[in-house]
C-alpha cells in the first residue's frame, strides 16, 4: 500500500522512506498514550481503593465530605475567601514595591546611603528569619497596642502590612539575584556610553533583570496566595476563619474541604503560568 | 597656537593587587590621528584603554582629553565617557533592545536628543554602514560581524572626539573579519581619531598612523607603520613580530 503525497511549493514530495518513518513515529506515539492512559487509571484506583479500604474511611467521609455541610458552608466560605483574594491583589503590588526599592537600595555604591543600605540589609536578615506567622501576630498585636496616631487597626490591613513585610523580603533577595545575573560587561558598555548608575540600571540593568526573575517570582505569589490564610490567625473573616466557624458550630470538617479548594482554584492558573514561562525562558536560553 | 593633541597622556601608572599591568605610559594622539596599539595578550592593552575611558582608576600619571585633564578626581566620568566612543571584543549589545534602540539609547537619555532626531540620525549611519534593514531586529538575530557593526555605529551616534576599539575583531569568524574592518577603514576615511588595538599585522600597518609596542606594561617603541612593520629598533619588537609571523606560518 503507497500513500502518495503531492507536491508541496518547494516541489518537495514524500520519498517512500520519509512516509514510512512517519507511520512508525504515528503508531509508537499512540501506543505511548495509551500507556499512560493505562498506568493513570490503574495508580488512580489504587488511590481510592487503599483510602476508602481503610478503617477509618467511614468515619473521614462524614466528617470531611459531607454534601450537605458542603452546600450550607459554601456561601460563607466563599464571602470570606474573597477577602483573601482582596488581601493578596493588594499585597502583591506592594510587595513587589518594597522588594525592588530594598534590591535597589543595596545596589548603591556612593556612602551617603550607608545607613540607607545598612537598613536594607538588616531589614533582608530579619524579615527572612522570621516565621510569616510570627510577622503576623507582632504586626497585628503588636502595631495597634503602639497606640500611634493613624496606624491602622482594621485586621485585614494589619494582615496586608505584616504579609507585605515577610514577601517584601524574599521578592528583594529575588530581585538583587536577577540584578546581579546581569554581566558586568552590560554595565561597562552602558556607562562607556555615558549613562550613569541610575540610568545603567533603568535602562539597562532592571529591564534585562526583571525578565529573568519573573518565574521565581510568580512562584512566591502563589506562595503569597495561600499564605493569605494565616491572617486569620489575629481575626479578619476570610475563608479559613469562616470554615472555623463552621466547623466550630457543626463539628464538621467539610467546610476546610470548601476553603482547600478555593485555594487551588486560585493557585492552578498561576503555577501553570509558571511553568509556561519557565519552561520559555528555557527555550530561549537553549537557541 | 600650535597644533595641539587631542589625547595625552603622562607617566600612567595602574597595578592589580600589587602587580603592575601599566608602568609608566606616555602617549599623545593628535586629531584624526589612528594609533595602533600591539603588544603580547597581557601586556596592558586593554587595561590602557580602560583607563582612557575612566572604566579604572590610575594609580599614577595623568591623562589629557582636548586640554583637560581627565583624571582629576573632581571630573565627573560621565561628563568624560560621553565624549568617547568605546567598542568591545564581545559587542556588548543590549540583548533587550532593538538595534534602532541599541544605538539610540545614549544619544535619547544622555545627550538629550529627541527620540525623532536621534532615530533619523540612527536610520541614516545604518544606511551608510549597509544595515538599514536591520532596524528593528534583536541583536541575537545578527551575525557577529553585523552585532559588531552595529556596537561601532553605537559608540559613533553620539559624534565622540575619539573612538577606542579594543580586538573589535578577536571574537569574529574569520569570514566576517573583513566587513568589521571595512567599518573602521571608513571611519578613517571620514577623519575619526580612534585608538585600536589588533591582533591583524596586516590590517595595522594599513590603517595605523602610528604604531605603539607594549611589553608587560611599557611603551617600548613608537613608529609609524612601515619603519614599525620594516625596520624595528627594538630586539623584543622584533622577537616580538617574529614570534606573529611564525604564528601565522603554522
Ligand atoms: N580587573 C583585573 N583584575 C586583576 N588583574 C587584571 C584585571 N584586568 C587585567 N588584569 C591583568 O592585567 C594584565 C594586562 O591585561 P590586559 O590589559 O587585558 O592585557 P591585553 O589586553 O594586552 O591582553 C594581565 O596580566 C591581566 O591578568
Ligand atoms: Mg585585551
Amino acid at each position: 500500500m503507497a500513500v502518495r503525497s503531492t507536491p508541496d511549493a518547494s516541489g518537495w514530495v514524500k520519498s517512500a522512506r520519509q512516509v514510512e518513518r512517519e507511520r512508525l513515529l504515528r503508531r509508537r506515539s499512540i501506543r505511548s498514550g495509551s500507556i499512560a492512559t493505562v498506568s493513570t487509571l490503574l495508580v488512580v484506583v489504587l488511590l481510592v481503593w487503599g483510602v476508602t479500604a481503610s478503617p477509618g474511611w467511614e468515619r473521614v467521609r462524614e466528617t470531611f465530605f459531607d454534601p450537605e455541610q458542603f452546600v450550607r458552608a459554601f456561601p460563607d466560605v466563599l464571602s470570606g475567601f474573597l477577602l483573601n483574594v482582596k488581601i493578596f491583589l493588594i499585597a502583591e503590588p506592594l510587595v513587589l514595591l518594597v522588594g525592588l526599592s530594598v534590591a535597589l537600595v543595596r545596589g548603591l555604591r556612593s556612602p551617603v546611603f550607608f545607613p540607607l543600605r545598612a537598613l536594607a540589609v538588616a531589614y533582608t536578615d530579619i524579615f527572612r528569619g522570621v516565621p510569616t506567622i510570627l510577622v503576623i501576630y507582632l504586626v497585628g498585636f503588636g502595631l495597634p497596642a503602639l497606640g500611634l496616631q493613624g496606624m491602622p487597626t482594621d485586621l485585614a490591613t494589619l494582615g496586608v502590612i505584616a504579609l507585605t513585610l515577610s514577601y517584601g523580603a524574599y521578592v528583594a533577595e529575588v530581585f538583587r539575584a536577577g540584578i546581579d545575573s546581569v554581566h558586568p560587561s552590560q554595565i561597562a558598555a552602558a556607562r562607556s556610553l555615558g549613562l550613569g548608575h541610575g540610568g545603567t540600571m533603568r535602562h539597562v540593568v532592571l529591564p534585562q533583570a526583571v525578565r529573568r526573575v519573573v518565574p521565581p517570582l510568580l512562584n512566591d505569589f502563589v506562595s503569597l496566595q495561600k499564605d493569605t490564610a494565616l491572617v486569620a490567625t489575629i481575626g479578619p473573616l476570610e475563608a479559613l476563619r469562616q470554615a472555623q466557624i463552621h466547623a466550630a458550630s457543626t463539628f464538621n470538617y467539610t467546610p476546610y474541604l470548601v476553603g482547600a479548594l478555593l485555594f487551588i482554584l486560585l493557585t492552578i492558573p498561576l503555577a501553570r503560568l509558571t511553568d509556561y514561562l519557565a519552561a520559555r525562558s528555557q527555550r530561549r536560553r537553549g537557541q | 597656537m600650535k597644533d595641539h593633541s587631542l589625547l595625552t597622556v603622562e607617566g600612567l601608572w595602574k597595578s592589580y593587587h600589587g602587580h603592575a599591568v601599566l608602568r609608566g605610559i606616555d602617549l599623545e594622539v593628535r586629531p584624526h590621528e589612528v594609533v595602533c596599539l600591539v603588544g603580547a595578550s597581557g601586556s596592558g592593552k586593554s587595561t590602557l584603554l580602560r583607563c582612557v575611558n575612566l572604566l579604572e582608576t590610575v594609580d599614577d600619571g595623568a591623562i589629557h582629553l582636548d586640554g583637560r585633564d581627565i583624571t582629576d578626581v573632581r571630573v565627573d566620568p560621565d561628563a568624560v565617557r560621553k565624549r568617547m566612543g568605546v567598542v568591545f571584543q564581545a559587542f556588548n549589545l543590549f540583548p533587550h533592545m532593538t538595534v534602532l534602540d541599541n544605538i539610540t539609547l545614549a544619544p535619547r537619555k544622555v545627550h538629550g536628543t529627541g527620540r525623532r532626531e536621534a532615530e533619523q540620525q540612527a536610520l541614516e549611519l545604518l544606511e551608510r554602514f549597509g544595515l538599514a534593514d536591520k532596524a528593528k531586529a534583536y541583536p541575537d538575530r545578527l551575525s557577529g560581524g553585523q552585532q559588531q557593526r552595529v556596537a561601532i555605529i553605537r559608540a559613533l551616534a553620539v559624534r565622540p572626539l575619539l573612538m577606542l576599539l579594543d580586538e573589535v575583531t578577536s571574537a569574529l569568524d574569520p569570514a566576517l573579519v573583513a566587513e568589521v574592518l571595512g567599518v573602521i577603514r571608513e571611519l578613517k576615511g571620514s577623519g575619526m581619531t580612534m585608538i585600536l588595538t589588533t591582533h591583524e599585522m596586516g590590517f595595522c600597518r594599513e590603517i595605523a598612523d602610528t604604531v605603539c609596542f607594549l611589553d608587560n606594561g611599557v611603551l617600548l617603541e613608537k613608529a609609524p607603520p612601515e619603519e614599525f612593520f620594516t625596520d624595528p629598533k627594538e630586539p623584543r619588537t622584533r622577537q616580538f613580530l617574529r614570534s606573529v609571523l611564525d604564528a601565522r606560518r603554522i
